[in-house]
């Protein structure tokens, strides 16, 4: 029988002004963590990135595909600084980031993306971070080093398994 | 449930209620593996249900070895699948029609570092309905620093019966490794 409701929302962050990065650093206990980001870009299109407990090594990987309206392709990010979570531009968009079973230190972290920008593309990754450490941080900025623009939205939720 | 929740995010800027979502059951595979993960006695109460998981196998011959979904023990004809794939430099499409099961994403294998399990997420929406067949879609995947997949999935099942147990298992007999995990969520409509 269920052991009662989850997917319970930890923190949200609405951005006042622009921002270069946007940090949840309270995680709580869950199994799985969800990010929702309704990100912006203020100066120039980029990809939305994202690293865990402040590793910038070379330490990331993924396998994406995604298609833009006349193409559809598919590539890899081999021993980079971070995860992609979207390519982030003026437009209404959502990125959703899955990290998956964050707090076990046996594997390393499996990440799904699903990221839906209504000018550019629909896209979906699978990232891996080649770390057994339980995650207890994670922080989204550009790849360009800009600013987030302002009403940029980043929503973190829990989910705690039975 | 993302839907709803991305809806209550852009219109009022405020989290959702968020009590429609509920754990019902987890597997956590042990030493030695296991040949199939399953849920049973799955409660009609629920609008649809979510599986997460992460998981490896023991295949030793490719990267990545295919799950596969089959409901009450069905294993006839009665199911059919496409997916969407990207493997790094191009992608692929791919169905099937009256199949015994439904393939359900891929996860690595023995070939890929140990440390490294995939990730899938599968929705079988309405689960509970006996006026339709049933249809899933999943996204999973895995990477591997260098080689990896990602896949978009649907399938159906049909049959108008209530899904009331769910089996996972690998495409051959191959064993899902220790540390897998999943878990199973029923959300309220």
């Amino acid at each position: 029988m269920a052991a009662g409701s989850t997917y319970t929302p930890i923190a949200t962050t609405t951005l006042g002004s622009a921002q270069a990065s946007v940090t949840f650093s309270s995680l709580g206990s869950y199994t799985d963590l969800i990010v929702v980001l309704t990100p912006i870009r203020s100066t120039s299109d980029t990809n939305t990135i994202f690293r865990f407990n402040g590793d910038s090594g070379s330490n990331y990987s993924a396998t994406a595909m995604y298609g833009d309206g006349s193409t559809a392709a598919s590539y890899r990010l081999t021993s980079y600084g971070w995860l992609n979570a979207g390519y982030t531009t003026t437009n209404q968009q959502t990125q959703i980031v899955q990290i998956m079973n964050y707090g076990n230190t046996t594997t390393h972290k499996s990440v799904l993306v699903r990221q839906s920008n209504t000018g550019s593309a629909a896209q979906a990754i699978v990232g891996r971070w080649a770390n057994t450490a339980a995650i207890t941080s994670v922080v989204f900025s550009l790849e360009n080093g800009t600013n987030f623009a302002t009403g940029s939205t980043f929503t973190l939720y829990g989910i705690q398994a039975a | 449930m993302i839907g709803t929740l991305a809806a209550g995010l852009f219109g009022t800027g405020v989290p959702p209620v968020t009590n429609s979502y509920e754990s019902i059951a987890t597997v956590n595979v042990g030493s030695g593996g296991t040949s199939s993960i399953s849920f049973t006695s799955i409660p009609s109460t629920y609008k649809h249900l979510q599986i997460r998981l992460i998981a490896r196998t023991n295949r030793n011959d490719q990267n990545g070895d295919f799950f596969q979904t089959t409901f009450n023990g069905d294993t006839a004809a009665n199911y059919s699948w496409h997916f969407l794939q990207g493997n790094g430099s191009s992608v692929g499409a791919v169905g099937n029609g009256s199949q015994s099961m439904m393939e359900t994403n891929r996860i690595p294998t023995a070939l890929i570092g140990a440390n490294v399990f995939g990730a899938i997420v599968i929705d079988i929406l309405d689960y509970a309905d006996t006026n339709k067949y049933k249809t899933i879609r999943s996204l999973g995947g895995y990477d591997g620093n260098g080689t990896g997949e990602i896949y978009f999935n649907s399938g159906s099942w049909r049959s108008t019966s209530a899904v009331n147990s769910i089996t996972l298992n690998n495409s051959g007999s191959r064993t899902i490794q220790q540390y897998s995990h999943a878990a199973l969520y029923g959300i309220k409509g």
